[in-house]
């Protein structure tokens, strides 16, 4: 099977509708498949990768921790737009810090998340074969 | 009490955000909950339309900003309430105008 690169959208806040936990639960199931994946995440999608959620109090499963074993799954490419960020008065430092281990490199820790403008990802966005947004 | 607006969308979604401030008037309360809780947040154009809608009263309710992870981003002069503090305000106010 050719390898195809897959690129998932994510442009909505979780919790206030399903998209967010839905986009997950494909990337999951698609990980299976060994294709060339990667994460974007523009307005309010931005929201689904903030450090420190917490549920308990509104009923809803946490679905945050599962972005952090991504990079297992080798889903280690997380492109997060930089004016997107800007315009919610969020940094980096507000997102969890998800990494990954590079086989190739006797398993070094990297970054999977890269900062990116929005003309720079409208770019990585027209490599690719497949796009799917939620 | 005034009219309690509640507000759960984003206000970078849609437009029910500014929609509710156009119709929020003096001595009145806006709730923000669910998606809405995002309007609660500094450093945002929504922080700066909080500070100018001076006469209304703003609240976030604390289990949704919770969720989101984003207590420490809270805006200053917004009153965070918890579900038994929602059902006081929809008490205390005249009535209750819920934007969807």
């Amino acid at each position: 099977m050719a390898v195809k690169k897959f690129m998932y959208v994510n442009r909505k806040a979780p919790y206030g509708t399903v998209y967010a936990l839905e986009s997950l639960e494909v990337v999951l199931i698609g990980a299976a498949f060994d294709q060339d994946v990667s994460l974007a995440f523009i307005g309010d999608g931005v929201y689904e990768l903030t450090k420190g959620q917490n549920t308990d109090a509104i009923g809803q499963k946490n679905f945050s921790p599962v972005y952090s074993a991504l990079g297992d799954y080798d889903v280690n490419k997380i492109y997060v737009e930089k004016e997107s960020l800007e315009e919610r008065g969020l940094t980096l430092d507000d997102l969890q810090h998800l990494v990954w281990e590079d086989e190739d490199e006797d398993w070094a820790e990297k970054d999977s998340i890269r900062l990116v403008s929005r003309a720079d990802l409208a770019d990585v966005m027209a490599e690719q074969d497949i796009c799917l947004s939620f | 009490m005034g009219l309690l607006h509640t507000v759960n969308k984003s206000p970078f979604e849609s437009n029910t955000f500014d929609t509710c401030l156009g119709y929020a008037k003096d001595g009145s309360t806006v709730l923000l909950i669910e998606d809405g809780v995002y309007a609660a947040t500094t450093g945002n154009s929504a922080a700066d339309k909080i500070k100018n809608a001076s006469g209304v009263t703003f609240a976030v309710l604390g289990p949704d900003l919770q969720a989101r992870g984003l207590e420490g981003k809270l805006a200053d002069g917004i009153k965070v309430v918890d579900y038994e503090g929602f059902v006081n305000l929809a008490a205390e106010c005249d009535s209750v105008q819920a934007w969807l």
